[in-house]
């Protein structure tokens, strides 16, 4: 199947979920280099996108990591009172609450989206939260949205497959 | 045989409020009849499929054409006007980003059929018969189009020249794209044929819009009397404005309701719906979770709200479990 290329899998054919985290550059992000620097090991699935505040978060971009082939979404803020910009946390937790409603809505589980504030000094927490996401998601399995797609675009590849078999043979009675 | 410029409108899945935009011409309609020629019109004049397929390629200027995707029969339309015309235009929301068809990308297409062909109140089917694509009676063989899994936009089926939205456009803009057409000046491939702005900066209103909203509540139009003179979204509702292309000559605000969104969303922004919703959210007042999700319970059908005339161009195209 060429919907299963777009799944992530280790060498034994496991799958292995695919996270984008969005961390904020004054706490989360601090914290995720604590646990880098602390030598904590957690599992390898986040790829880390740093934003300069958690409100810098465009629910564009969740939807956009969810459509090329994230399984999972993790936004990590300062705690409520801490931002650094004082008022961007707020925003997100706002905008997470409506989203997270609408992606319930399109079908994502809840368990694919998740919102923490973890504050620089939580190294430990950070590695808690990244295997707890990993292993939640694991559980729900691929959501492979590009794999989706193709397979929902199949049914207009075989009429336009149908179309340009017309043409050719047009063509051909043309040389004829 | 004359030699004018040839234009076509063709329908897919759409409401018919489109043709009734280009009606809306009144007398500016037979200035286009003079300069055009009308070479296929489904709604209002007699022309056949076979007329079409005995056109050479690309000899029709422009189709314009409404309506969303969903059957085989709208798919090989779509291609066939392509192939015959130079500019294949979408019209209307419908066409530009799925419209309010493109919603039932929300159900899957079995729960779709069983609901018109079974549950529906006003439905007596007691064999519980559903089309068929082909079905075979005295020798005769009947055919339907496929029903497809998805609502598509035109442009997610066949390449689009450019785009005139709105559920239905204005007529202002269909004269002006005509008149564009017409003169051979024409804005580049793939633009949408109206003002890149936020609604929100041509409304009547926004001398009245609060720099800080921080609402309370969000209500819906039928629970409040609303104020002819006062931002919408000041008053507590869900007013699509700032995420919303203008051009649409604030039809909805000059009749007192809040914007819907179907002029779909400025060239800055690649998710019209989340965007929205980014916008809506934060707009909200509250500082924890409780208050916020009492606040934003005031809109209850996020994706309703939010995508009501472009699921189809939502990054996720709809509910994601429905299209197995």
């Amino acid at each position: 199947m060429e919907a299963k290329a777009n799944v992530q899998q280790t060498g034994n054919g496991k799958f292995e979920p695919r996270i984008v985290a969005f961390f904020c550059n004054w706490c989360t992000y601090t914290a995720a280099d604590l646990a880098g620097v602390s030598r904590m090991k957690y599992a390898p699935n986040v790829r880390i996108i740093r934003l300069m505040c958690s409100g810098r978060l465009d629910p564009q971009f969740v939807m956009d990591a969810f459509a090329k082939g994230a399984d999972g979404v993790l936004i990590g803020g300062c705690h409520p009172g801490d931002c650094h910009y004082v008022e961007g946390n707020y925003k997100t937790l706002r905008r997470m609450d409506l989203l997270k409603r609408m992606l319930k809505d399109l079908g994502i589980e809840e368990d694919r989206v998740r919102l923490e504030w973890i504050s620089a000094s939580e190294g430990d927490r950070v590695k808690f939260v990244v295997n707890d996401i990993v292993e939640k998601v694991r559980a729900l399995g691929p959501l492979n949205m590009p794999g989706k797609f193709k397979d929902w675009d199949r049914e207009i590849e075989e009429l336009n497959g149908k179309v340009h078999a017309q043409d050719n043979e047009e063509a051909t009675a043309h040389v004829h | 045989m004359s030699t004018k410029p040839k234009i076509a409108f063709y329908w897919c899945a759409s409401c018919g409020g489109c043709e009734e935009s280009v009606v809306d011409l009144a007398e500016d309609i037979l200035m286009v009849l003079d300069a055009v020629d009308i070479v296929l019109w489904p709604v209002a004049l007699d022309f056949k499929k076979k007329d079409v397929e005995a056109m050479p390629d690309k000899s029709i200027v422009a189709t314009l054409l409404n309506g969303a995707i969903r059957s085989s029969e709208q798919e090989e339309m779509a291609r066939l006007l392509r192939r015959k015309s130079q500019y294949l235009i979408a019209y209307g929301s419908c066409a530009h980003t799925g419209g309010i068809p493109a919603l039932a990308n929300q159900f899957s297409r079995e729960q779709i059929m069983k609901y018109v062909y079974e549950d529906a109140p006003t439905v007596a089917n007691e064999n519980k018969t559903r089309p068929v694509t082909e079905f075979k009676d005295n020798g005769r063989t009947a055919t339907l189009p496929e029903f497809r899994k998805v609502v598509r936009a035109l442009d997610q089926v066949v390449e689009v020249d450019y785009y005139i939205p709105g559920c239905p456009p204005t007529s202002k803009l269909l004269k002006e794209a005509v008149l564009a057409l017409l003169s051979g000046k024409l804005p580049p491939k793939g633009s949408v044929l109206a003002p890149d702005i936020a609604l929100c900066e041509q409304c009547p209103r926004v001398d009245s819009k609060p720099q800080d909203l921080s609402l309370t509540e969000f209500k819906r139009p039928h629970q409040v009397i609303i104020d002819p003179d006062k931002c919408l979204l000041a008053q507590g509702l869900a007013c699509m404005g700032p995420a919303t292309r203008g051009g649409c000559e604030a039809r909805c605000i000059t009749g007192n309701m809040p914007c819907t969104g179907c002029f779909g969303p400025t060239s800055r922004i690649r998710d019209h719906g989340a965007k929205i919703l980014s916008y809506m959210a934060s707009t909200a007042a509250g500082k924890d979770d409780k208050e916020i999700e009492k606040i934003l319970a005031g809109i209850p059908d996020p994706v309703g709200t939010f995508y009501r005339y472009g699921l189809a161009k939502c990054m996720l195209r709809g509910k994601v479990t429905s299209h197995e």
